[in-house]
């Protein structure tokens, strides 16, 4: 079966749909609880959620990285983790998950042909993914030379390997600064409105504002889906910031 | 397995490590250095010299490529490398092989060097020959590389890495047969040398410096070291773990 063709079938309405998924790790500590969500398809969601809330470990299951043992997960209708799906789902971890020793260009290059592209095609996607990561300069220097923020750029770039339908990006913009913080947002808006489906982790609430839709997460609960519109609307609270301490409270 | 996918893996493992001078002269430097020090320890027993030197070419490799492979491996499932690696479209295979192949490469060189230096400077005899010597050198070096590469699972940290040498490398050391003929040793020794995979590393070696032909026991300990080398990595593969 074609993933492509799947992609723009009218049955697919939805990029990822979890259903009653509950993670525990080492056997005792339960992660996730009981999650139910849908995602949309072409937009840019946000889970937002304090560190420990369990965002992570949604996006390890969500790409496959992690096994699962209670629920499902599909991602365009498949599987999670499914071989077909790897060609077009692409992860950018919270750790640097680029290699420090080798130079930007050689890491682009090995995860390129890692990605399965063509020999032929390689050339223009290492130069297409420099230039949107705005790196072209700093090619053959060594990753590990480079500052924290430059290092999250190249880490990025691998992440833009091959135009995926689905970009999974845990914490991209932590650490960086506010000019780079917007052009990264500016990239994610422009990714989303050529049909790419991003889901952004993020414990930063003015982030969660950027994004089409949010799924607010804390102590492995889903606290609610929905708009950054709506959520102020149900929770009748001015800010985002609000609506999360608002949720959290009627949780409690 | 996509072939070009498993050299790619080579050549990138092998391009960290040319960014990384000071291990690669670690790598090829320190075997022959020891060797040269070995002989003039034993200055007045030059036959025992013999008889070890040989040995130890199929010891270096083995523990060396331990070494490095398990921190190395460590570091890809630490640094998120190896998580990203496994959502794209490669088998676990292109993975494991790629770092299989570099390693054994590095081994190769290790075994050129080291062999050289014993054979042409400190002239000791090995009468089965330059390829022979080789090939037991380079499957030391792929049992290594497959047992580090599995080791690494278990470690949470650099630290722990190394701790592993002295728990699971140096007791096959003691009772490999390099100090004291395995005959020689306590009934129960003798029986868990006969399960350890060094033992063949270091029989093989045993039977290319004695014998001027290929023998039949040689073959034994070769496969034997193969077999041990492919368990561990198939064993290495199943800790990698990913939704299939």
């Amino acid at each position: 079966m074609n993933l492509i063709f799947i992609c723009y079938d009218k049955e697919v309405e939805h990029s990822v749909k979890i259903k009653n998924l509950s993670v525990t790790l080492g056997g005792h500590l339960k992660v996730l609880k009981n999650i139910n969500l849908e995602l949309p398809i072409s937009k840019t969601i946000g889970f937002i959620g304090p560190s420990g809330a369990g965002k992570t470990t949604l996006i390890r299951a969500i790409v496959g990285s992690l096994k699962i043992n209670s629920g499902e997960i599909s991602v365009f209708d498949m599987p999670a983790g499914s071989r077909v799906l790897r060609e077009h789902v692409s992860y950018m971890t919270q750790e640097l998950s680029v290699y420090p020793d080798l130079t930007v260009k050689e890491n682009l290059k090995y995860f390129i042909t890692m990605a399965g592209q063509s020999r032929k095609m390689s050339r223009d996607i290492l130069v297409e993914v420099l230039s949107l990561v705005d790196m072209t300069s700093k090619s053959d220097s060594l990753v590990s030379d480079l500052s924290s923020g430059q290092k999250q750029r190249v880490s990025l770039a691998v992440a833009l390997i091959g135009s995926p339908k689905l970009m999974v990006l845990d914490e991209p913009t932590v650490g960086l600064d506010p000019v780079l913080r917007e052009k990264l947002w500016n990239l994610f808006a422009k990714l989303s409105k050529q049909g790419t489906t991003l889901i952004i982790s993020s414990h930063s609430m003015d982030e969660a504002e950027r994004c089409d839709d949010l799924v607010l997460v804390r102590d492995g609960e889903l606290l609610a889906h929905s708009s950054p519109k709506e959520l102020l609307r149900t929770t009748g609270t001015k800010t985002l910031e609000e609506s999360f301490l608002k949720l959290v409270g009627d949780k409690e | 397995m996509n072939i070009r996918k498993t050299f790619a893996t080579s050549k990138r493992v092998l391009s960290q490590l040319s960014h990384d001078r000071r291990t690669l002269a670690l790598i090829f430097i320190v075997p022959p250095v020891l060797l040269s020090i070995l002989k003039y320890v034993f200055q007045g027993e030059p036959r025992f010299f013999g008889t070890i030197a040989p040995m130890l070419l199929g010891i270096f490799p083995m523990i060396m490529m331990f070494l490095i492979t398990s921190i190395v491996t460590l570091r890809e499932r630490s640094s998120g490398t190896l998580d990203r690696l496994m959502t794209m479209p490669i088998s676990k295979t292109d993975f494991i092989f790629g770092y299989a192949i570099a390693f054994c490469l590095l081994g190769f060189v290790q075994a050129l060097i080291s062999g050289g230096v014993m054979l042409g400077l400190l002239h000791v005899a090995v009468l089965g020959g330059t390829i022979p010597t080789m090939v037991v050198a380079v499957l030391a070096a792929f049992l290594g590389t497959s047992l580090g590469l599995f080791t690494s699972a278990f470690a949470r940290s650099e630290f722990q890495a190394v701790q592993f040498l002295p728990a699971f490398i140096f007791p096959q050391l003691l009772v490999c047969g390099l100090f004291v003929a395995r005959a020689e040793m306590a009934k129960p020794l003798q029986l868990f040398a006969d399960l350890m995979p060094l033992t063949y590393s270091v029989d093989a070696m045993k039977q290319v410096t004695i014998n001027l032909s290929w023998t039949s026991i040689l073959t034994r300990d070769l496969i034997v070291v193969a077999c041990f080398a492919i368990v561990a990595l198939i064993l290495g593969s199943a800790t990698i773990r990913r939704q299939e």
